[in-house]
């Protein structure tokens, strides 16, 4: 069961193709080459920070630290969910959206994972609570952001159509149903489309992992299983979170539409 | 049904104190406004565009922030919750919003009735409220926005420029349909371009400059 190491020799084997890329790009006059050079060169850096920083973080075993570097691999996501939307709420309100949704979803599906099934000891062990976070992250990442900017991007869309409701004494609940749930449904159709393609059309990164380094492949599969799982129900919770806690901004306490509280984002 | 039948005038004629009472409403943008207008009677608001017309009739359906006394009868406006409110005063825009893509969605079913007999009122048919949204005019837009309010039963209209996509023959029609509703007893709230409709329905007139009446 011990993987196969890789050697520095072996990466610069296959960053030709890269170079390969490159040369394409030139040939071409795609003017693609600057950029995809920035983009390894960060990819490269990127990944081996983690590493380090992943490698640290396991040998020290400190649930401190172990939370340190899930709380700040959620405020990226939170912002990231902050920053998708064309529109956005002022004074910061998407990151508060986006956190609220991000934190909820993640921690909920993560402590219920390690808790429950893959039950590490103990639960809270790096090697498996950093990981775990990470992937659900991702997902959770992408439902909230398609949530929020259906969402904001309907309201201001709809206008007229929600305040005509509102005006004939329809509750704001009922006035933006259907704007909530087309938003719901956007967010939950990749992690619905993710379960169908699953092992058919795409091998999951995970069980690729685990299969090179060495793990039985329906051993990998029932790990595959339960992700899948654990991602799309974060991402659903994510987007519920976000339908809600946005929603609740879009109004106040006299059920008014208030769409003095969004500005668009300045097209660069 | 209140108020489409005239079978029970809104407010009634014996319940003491009715009608429409604004006192000291105001947001950041307009106001103060002071304005009173009796059960059955109709308040004209003319005055030029971006005075703040529209602001002033959302300011009274509570749709914008603002602050004030404004009561229908002894009902407060912050005693009821504010959809309760938007039932009894009931905002129709100038360019009025649907939410599907058929007219009969917009109806409650147990209005349909009521619906078709409006409609045909202001010189639309049936076959208008079993179409689709997109294939009407905007001024059959603009008479279904009224049939739409009317059916559910408001003390008062508050109508921002009801008449500004309708030929002469149908603004005329459409003049003729609110007095008569008024005789039933309904509050309006105009907002108009049109001085002779201002004049002809206005029991009360008042010229809006610079987001407050003029003097």
């Amino acid at each position: 069961m011990n993987p196969i190491l890789l050697t520095a020799p072996d990466l610069l084997t296959a960053a030709s193709l890269i170079v390969l890329d490159g040369a394409l790009s030139i040939a071409l006059h795609l003017d693609l080459h600057w950029r995809l050079a920035v983009a390894t060169a960060r990819m490269v850096v990127q990944l081996l920070l983690v590493g380090f920083v992943l490698r640290l973080v396991f040998a020290r075993a400190d649930p401190a630290l172990t939370l340190l570097v899930v709380l700040v691999m959620t405020a990226i996501a939170a912002r990231e969910v902050a920053a998708r939307p064309a529109w956005r709420f002022a004074r910061g309100g998407n990151l508060i959206v986006g956190g609220a949704a991000v934190a909820s979803a993640t921690a909920l599906t993560s402590i219920l994972a390690l808790t429950t099934a893959i039950r590490p000891t103990p639960w809270y062990d790096p090697h498996y609570a950093v990981p775990l976070t990470g992937i659900i992250l991702g997902n959770v990442l992408n439902g909230a952001s398609i949530a929020l900017d259906g969402i904001l991007g309907g309201v201001a869309q709809q206008r007229a159509a929600i305040e005509a409701r509102l005006a004939l004494g329809d509750p704001f609940r009922l006035a933006t149903r259907a704007l909530r749930a087309d938003s719901l449904r956007r967010a939950m159709l990749p992690a619905i489309n993710q379960m169908s393609a699953a092992g058919i059309i795409t091998l999951p990164g995970i069980m690729t992992g685990q299969i090179i380094a060495g793990m039985d492949p329906l051993e990998a599969a029932k790990y595959q299983i339960l992700l899948m799982f654990l991602l799309t129900g974060a991402s659903a919770l994510a987007a519920v979170v976000t339908v809600v806690v946005a929603g609740r901004r879009l109004t106040d306490g006299r059920e008014r539409l208030r769409l003095d509280r969004l500005r668009e984002r300045r097209r660069t | 049904m209140r108020g489409c039948s005239g079978a029970s005038p809104p407010g009634g004629e014996d319940g003491g104190v009715t009608g429409l009472r604004i006192h000291g409403l105001r947001s950041a943008l307009a106001g103060p406004f002071e304005l009173e207008v009796n059960a059955g009677e109709c308040a004209a608001v003319t005055g030029p565009s971006g005075s703040g017309k529209s602001l002033f009739l959302r300011m009274i359906a509570d749709l914008d922030p603002n602050e004030g006394e404004v009561a229908l009868g002894d009902v407060a406006r912050g005693s009821v919750p504010a959809p309760d409110w938007r039932r009894r005063a009931v905002y129709v825009a100038a360019e009025p919003g649907w939410w599907d893509p058929r007219v009969e969605a917009h109806f409650r079913r147990q209005d349909a009735e009521a619906a078709v007999a409006l409609a045909e009122t202001l010189g639309l048919t049936e076959a208008h409220l079993s179409g689709e949204v997109s294939r009407l005019s905007t001024g059959e837009r603009q008479r279904l926005a009224l049939v739409r309010a009317l059916v559910r039963g408001p003390e008062a209209l508050l109508l921002d420029e009801p008449t500004g996509a309708l030929d002469r023959a149908s603004v005329v029609r459409a003049a003729a349909f609110l007095a008569q509703r008024k005789r039933d007893g309904l509050i309006v709230v105009l907002v108009t371009h049109d001085e002779d409709l201002a004049a002809q329905l206005g029991d009360v007139r008042r010229r809006m400059q610079d987001r407050r009446f003029a003097v």
